[in-house]
């Protein structure tokens, strides 16, 4: 069967914050530039960030870049590598300036400089007190940010392929990346894009979980394309939680609830908090308030049937005051947990967040794996930045805010290094023979299946093991189960079965070919987890507690290194940390405490 | 509705950029909440599926009204749904 070929100098997948930015580097550079997206580029997740961007621009009050990089190396508790992360922080200003001449409309202040509010765990002078630093457009910084990058692209005559998925990266037998296949979800037809430079900028994968506040999108497409491509992931146990979302549904409730007086209970209705933090209690930080929920909750005093949630309280308090202060929060629990709060708790666990780890690379956005001994080789013609790229910025921890910054800062690089490498000379490379082989055998299997397995109990299957194994806390037992649970879903990943197959608009497909991505990731992250005996960052072990010779648990002499998932036969490798910055000093290792 | 109209709209609802509007949305069509509707009101359904995230979500949470009648009613569906 003949498949069309698309040529193009590059291609990138994703129309997301990382992917936009990119492509305006190479279209404004007079490459001819596809943009491949699941959706109109202005649905892509970044629309849910309201927080803001980074930048140490300093116009509220003194800040510098230098502090900024500081934070964010305390942030990723030091697995955060300090080259990259120099680059970041001492990059923000300009991509935040840029943005605005793109037409962004941020917030200012009187004198008409962009404002800047502070953020988590952003302080001034090497973590004295908090600074302002976080630059927003009202609450909907990301929504405004892809429609100023949007329409820049427009202009510059970025091509926007809408509603296709990439399925499979293109590489030849020496490993050059060539370009993905993908499906236009209109006719079902498979499509080459054949490519000089690859870009991968498909966001996260936060749907592995059974709680997460990201958005259906997240299906980890990137990291699976790369995986079955034999590119390792890397730093994949590192998951950032929210301490409430709403039990089932994973919608945010925000953490001014607990402080209005907002009680955690368990199912004995117990006021839990008193025994993990009889001083702050429920107004403790999230990573206790959270690391408490789990314990109550795999100690069995969870509530539900499944016994596998919590009850936040607020019913004690006025009405009037809540209604207030609270706004939205009595409709989401109408919409999304079926519970009046005025009158009845609402069921919350810990809820999936942030990816840290990713797809490899070096901070000029080219994506790197091991070879011949060099564990950072770079992958010629393949690039990613945004969340599914780990650079690593955030190392086992993100700060808030710095993703935005993330995918601006390496967005661009990545586009920068394409332009780079095609301007030296890089040309199209002859496409393997079997180039589409792969993607068609898989299309078929799921079209030809009898007797296979059901896409969205495997999902369920997945996201229940993932929750229970790999959550906000994790037990050195319930890791080893895991493993082996994974493994068992991942057979039947491999074995699903569509009742539709028609070709135009077939969501069943569509979503089977997520799920093949989706399992990916998960096996990545329960084997990268089980595998790393100590706790870091968002990665907190019951068998690696705080005690005086490992503060936190977390154990430098072992484990100060990044992991190295390798799809191809399941096993995990190490690589070394860059703790040398490209200018400045290195922020020495200290315990991480606020 | 012809299904590849249907399933095209399908699509457009279970992947938003905003997951209180996936949840909300799918939870109508695959509740068989759509299938019920006339003509006209699917057609209202589809106007509303085309709006931004945060243009329908402040609609569905009340936060903002709208004067379309047709528009407001199907607001009303989906927020009893
Ligand atoms: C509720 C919420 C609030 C947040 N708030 C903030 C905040 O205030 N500040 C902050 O810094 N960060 C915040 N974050 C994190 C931040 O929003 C994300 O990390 C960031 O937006 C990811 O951007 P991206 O460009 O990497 O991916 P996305 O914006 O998710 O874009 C991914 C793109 O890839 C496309 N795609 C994926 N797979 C395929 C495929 N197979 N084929 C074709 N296209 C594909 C999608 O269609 C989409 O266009 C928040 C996250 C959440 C969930």
């Amino acid at each position: 069967m003949s498949i069309p070929v698309l040529k193009f100098d590059a291609v990138i997948v994703g129309a997301g914050g990382a992917g936009l930015r990119s492509a305006i580097q190479l279209s404004e550079a007079g490459l001819k530039t596809a943009v491949l997206s699941k959706v109109f580029p202005t649905r892509s997740h970044t629309v849910a960030a309201q927080g803001g961007v980074a930048a140490s621009l300093g116009n509220s009050e003194e800040d510098h870049w230098t502090w900024h990089m500081y934070d964010t190396v305390k942030g990723s508790d030091w697995l955060g590598d300090q080259d990259a992360i120099e680059f970041m922080c001492k990059k923000a200003n300009e991509v935040v300036v840029e943005l605005e001449h793109y037409g962004m409309p941020f917030d200012r202040t009187d004198d008409g400089k962009i404002y800047q509010r502070p953020f988590g765990g952003h302080m001034s002078n090497f973590g004295e007190k908090p600074v302002r630093r976080s630059c927003a457009a009202a609450d909907r910084t990301g929504h405004a940010m892809l429609h100023a990058m949007y329409q820049r692209n427009v202009k510059a005559n970025t091509q926007f392929f809408v509603e296709w998925m990439a399925l499979d990266l293109i590489r030849d037998e020496e490993g050059h990346v060539l370009g993905v296949t993908a499906m236009e979800m209109e006719t079902g037809q498979i499509v080459i894009f054949h490519a000089r430079a690859t870009i991968f900028a498909t966001g996260g994968a936060g749907r592995i979980f059974y709680s997460s506040t990201n958005a259906f999108i997240n299906t980890g497409d990137g990291l699976g394309m790369a995986a079955r491509a034999g590119i390792p992931l890397e730093d994949m146990e590192f998951w950032q939680f929210h301490p409430t979302g709403v039990a089932g549904a994973g919608v945010l409730i925000t953490e001014g609830v607990r402080g209005e007086g907002g009680i955690l209970r368990n199912s004995s209705k117990e006021r839990f908090m008193e025994r993990y933090a009889p001083n702050a209690k429920d107004l403790a930080s999230r990573d206790v308030v959270s690391r408490a929920m789990a314990t109550e909750i795999k100690e069995g005093r969870g509530c539900g049937v499944n016994k596998d949630y919590v009850l936040l309280d607020i019913t004690h308090l006025d009405p009037a005051t809540i209604m207030k202060r609270l706004p939205g929060i009595h409709e989401i629990g109408l919409q999304f947990a079926g519970v009046d709060c005025l009158k009845e708790p609402l069921p919350v666990v810990p809820t999936c967040h942030y990816q840290m780890g990713g797809i490899p690379t070096h901070y000029s956005g080219r994506v790197v794996a091991p070879k011949n001994g060099d564990v950072n080789s770079v992958v010629p013609g393949f690039y990613a930045g945004g969340e599914c790229a780990c650079a690593s910025v955030h190392g086992a921890n993100r700060l808030g805010t710095n993703s935005l910054l993330d995918l601006l800062v390496f967005g661009k690089s990545a586009g920068d290094s394409a332009v780079e490498d095609l301007k030296a000379g890089r040309a199209h490379r002859e496409l393997p023979k079997d180039v589409a082989d792969k993607t068609l055998a898989r299309i078929s299997a799921l079209d030809n299946r009898k007797g296979g397995a059901n896409v969205h109990e495997t999902r369920l299957a997945m996201q229940r093991t993932m929750q229970d194994h790999a959550g906000v806390f994790r037990f050195g037992d319930m890791l080893k189960q895991g493993v082996e649970k994974i493994l068992e879903v991942e057979k039947a990943a491999r074995q699903l079965e569509i009742k539709d197959k028609s070709m135009a608009w077939n969501t069943a497909r569509t979503e089977a070919l997520e799920m093949e991505n989706l399992i990916e990731v998960a096996k990545a992250t329960m084997i990268s987890a089980e595998a790393r005996k100590e706790s870091r960052g968002a990665h907190v072990r019951d068998d690696a507690p705080d005690t005086a010779e490992f503060p936190n648990g977390r154990n430098d002499k072992e484990w100060l290194k990044h992991t190295l998932f390798s799809p191809v036969d399941n096993s995990i490798s190490y690589k070394p940390v860059n703790m040398q910055p490209l200018t400045v000093e290195a922020v020495a290792l200290k315990t991480r405490s606020y | 509705m012809e299904r590849a109209n249907y399933e095209r709209l399908r699509w457009r609802c279970i992947r938003r950029a905003l997951l209180e509007l996936d949840i909300t949305l799918t939870r109508f069509l695959d509740g068989g909440e759509f299938e019920k509707l006339s003509d006209d009101q699917q057609q209202a359904f589809v106007e509303l599926a085309d709006m931004e995230d945060y243009d329908l979500w402040d609609l569905l949470t009340g936060k903002a009204e709208i004067d379309d009648s047709r528009l407001a009613h199907m607001v009303a569906l989906i927020r009893k749904s």
